[in-house]
């Protein structure tokens, strides 16, 4: 098969988020970047695809920082290819993104053979125009289904899972080449050791390309960014694990939980 | 007058979703404010009983078509953009769910119109603006829609389904509308594996997200569920690692839970997570970040490690029951 896997990098919210004094954006300052959750899903998605059927797997990231980090672990994973598409991506949104990357993969042909299926996140933290992939798709011309968690390839078709709520789930078929929203691989990630990961560093190597970037990188302009207020805010129980644990029971005994 | 308001009413088999009721009160809002019309649209088979439970719209669409079942984002699109111009609709909502999330970005592609997603408020000054979370919950965006025009999705959770529920029958109105073929299938649906444990069903939970760090440490939230009774669930990223089983995730696309208590530890409060627990009657929360946005919707916070904290609490809790 034909794998593509769009990658994207968002802030991590383990690191408190700060926006910036003079503009809607966040403080780049204090940021750090790691790939998005279900990125690294959709990336682990393509790898199975390609042990059961062979072919290629493409990676393929906007530049952003901590990128190459990211492109070298999928490489160590097991990618064969890692693209890195040039530019100051910081304020794009889902829109725009969508039409870079169809603007690259139209340029690499391939993607739209039969065999060819582009498996990206469904949603990230920071979509605010929504899911990449519908745009995607659409600008291709193929079909696309997302919260995806499973994925059966028979020849030119395909079966796919997708979530709904309350645990469940719904199966749909549909043609390649296909734009896929990936939810969850049907494996947890695989691990790779930083040994690999160093080794991919010394002998593999990203390819960076350029694509005009849109007129407009979003739809619309952020008015404000700002941190909620705290709503309600949890009454906090301080001092060492067995003080806080004496409290808790306390808690605990006065609403008949114990 | 304005032009209308459009609601996507979404259903699943045979029930409208409690986000139909959401977006239908946020709409009866803006429909005031703006002084325009309040539309829902209805899209797939046997739909005049679900029709009838859309009270708060001024006038409810149906197009019948089997084939609009769990239609794709291209099919709905498609339909929604020729109903748009029928009826002159200018602003469309749309549900923040699995189920709708992809129909709004076509829909938005197709009509030039912009799509705002994770929305948690909506006012209205003469401009529309948006309020969206972003970063699960730790950052809200203000969007100005300055025509009032758009397609925003309503985020699951954040307007009250009350204000969407009337009693009264709405007027009805059948559309024939062209129907693209998918290619987009739907087959079956896929029943929710049965657990060896039915988490809804629980007066305790401790609940475990990436915080526990490891399959290993799960077993230490096990303890402490035994011994106050209760069972484990999880985030997803527990689940997505398979520490534990699809039935214990709770959250957006796992089970909605409302127990006596919920004890979260290492889970940072997502939206995605948030949804599936905030029924729960008491919530505490253990989290090693001060900031996690879970303590602004716990009644008792711990801000600290749950991996010390957890062994020397269930050992309290046995002595405290075996003193009992
Ligand atoms: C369409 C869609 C559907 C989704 N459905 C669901 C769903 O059904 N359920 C769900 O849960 N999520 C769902 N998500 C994912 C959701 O957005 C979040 O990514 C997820 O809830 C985060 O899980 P978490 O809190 O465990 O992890 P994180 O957000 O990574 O938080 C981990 C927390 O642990 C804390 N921590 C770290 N170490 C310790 C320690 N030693 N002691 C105490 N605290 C510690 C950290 O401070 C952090 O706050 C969905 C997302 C999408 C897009």
């Amino acid at each position: 098969m034909n794998l593509f896997v769009l990658l994207k990098m968002v802030p991590d919210t383990v690191e408190e988020l700060n926006v910036a004094p003079d503009s809607p954006a966040l403080d780049a300052e204090f940021l750090r970047f790691k790939l998005s959750d279900p990125g690294e899903q959709a990336l682990e998605q393509a790898l199975l695809l390609k042990e059961k059927h062979g072919g290629t797997v493409t990676v393929v990231a906007l530049d952003a920082p901590e990128v190459d980090e990211v492109l070298f672990t999928a490489l160590a994973k097991g990618a064969t290819r890692a693209v890195k598409i040039g530019g100051d991506w910081s304020r794009l949104q889902s829109f725009a993104a969508g039409q870079i990357l169809a603007a690259f993969l139209k340029a690499a042909g391939s993607a739209l053979s039969a065999d060819a299926l582009v498996l990206l996140r469904s949603q990230a933290i920071d979509d605010l125009e929504g899911e990449i992939g519908p745009y995607l798709a659409d600008e291709l011309g193929v079909p696309y289904a997302d919260v995806v968690t499973g994925v059966t390839v028979t020849g030119n078709s395909m079966s796919i899972i997708k979530e709904f709520a309350g645990g469940l789930r719904g199966e749909f078929t549909l043609p390649l080449p296909a734009v896929l929203g990936i939810q969850s691989a049907e494996k947890p990630p695989r691990y790779v050791p930083i040994a690999k990961v160093r080794a991919a560093l010394k002998s593999a190597k990203i390819e960076t390309v350029d694509v005009a970037p849109p007129a407009r990188l979003a739809r619309f302009a952020l008015e404000r960014m700002y941190k909620p207020e705290a709503g309600g805010r949890a009454q906090m129980l301080e001092g060492s694990p067995e003080a806080v644990a004496d409290k808790l029971v306390e808690v605990l005994v006065q609403q008949g939980l114990i | 007058m304005s032009d209308a308001i459009l609601v996507l009413a979404e259903h699943l088999r045979g029930e409208i979703s409690e986000i139909t009721y959401a977006m239908l009160g946020a709409g009866r809002n803006l429909a005031k404010a703006l002084n325009a019309p309040l539309y829902a649209v209805l899209l797939g088979s046997d739909l005049a009983p679900l029709a009838a439970r859309l009270g708060a719209a001024d006038k409810v669409f149906l197009v019948e078509n089997p084939q609009l079942n769990l239609a794709s984002a291209g099919t709905a699109a498609a339909l929604l953009k020729e109903l748009m111009a029928q009826q002159q609709v200018g602003l469309v909502l749309v549900g923040g769910t699995n189920v709708s999330m992809g129909i709004g970005s076509v829909l938005s592609v197709r009509t030039g119109l912009p799509f705002v997603n994770f929305c948690k408020k909506i006012s209205w000054d003469g401009a529309l603006t948006c309020t969206s979370q972003l970063f699960g919950g730790k950052i809200l965006a203000d969007v100005k829609l300055t025509d009032g025009r758009g397609v925003i999705s309503i985020y699951p959770g954040s307007f009250p389904a009350e204000a969407g529920k009337s009693e009264a029958a709405p007027t009805t109105v059948k559309l024939e509308l062209p129907v693209a073929a998918s290619t987009v299938l739907f087959k079956r649906y896929i029943e929710p594996e049965a657990g060896d444990i039915d988490i809804t069903k629980q007066n305790v939970l401790v609940a475990v997200g990436r915080g526990i760090q490891s399959q290993a440490n799960v077993a230490l939230a096990e303890e402490l569920a035994q011994a106050l009774g209760g069972a484990v669930c999880a985030s997803r990223p527990v689940i997505d690692q398979g520490w534990l089983p699809l039935s214990r995730q709770v959250g957006k696309s796992g089970m909605t839970v409302k127990p006596r208590l919920y004890l979260a530890l290492g889970i940072s409060g997502a939206p995605e997570h948030w949804e599936g627990m905030q029924g729960s009657q008491l919530i505490i929360a253990v989290n090693t970040d001060p900031k996690a946005p879970i303590f602004d919707g716990a009644h008792y916070g711990v801000c600290g490690d749950a991996l010390e904290l957890v062994p020397a609490l269930a050992e309290k809790i046995k002595a405290k029951k075996g003193a009992a």
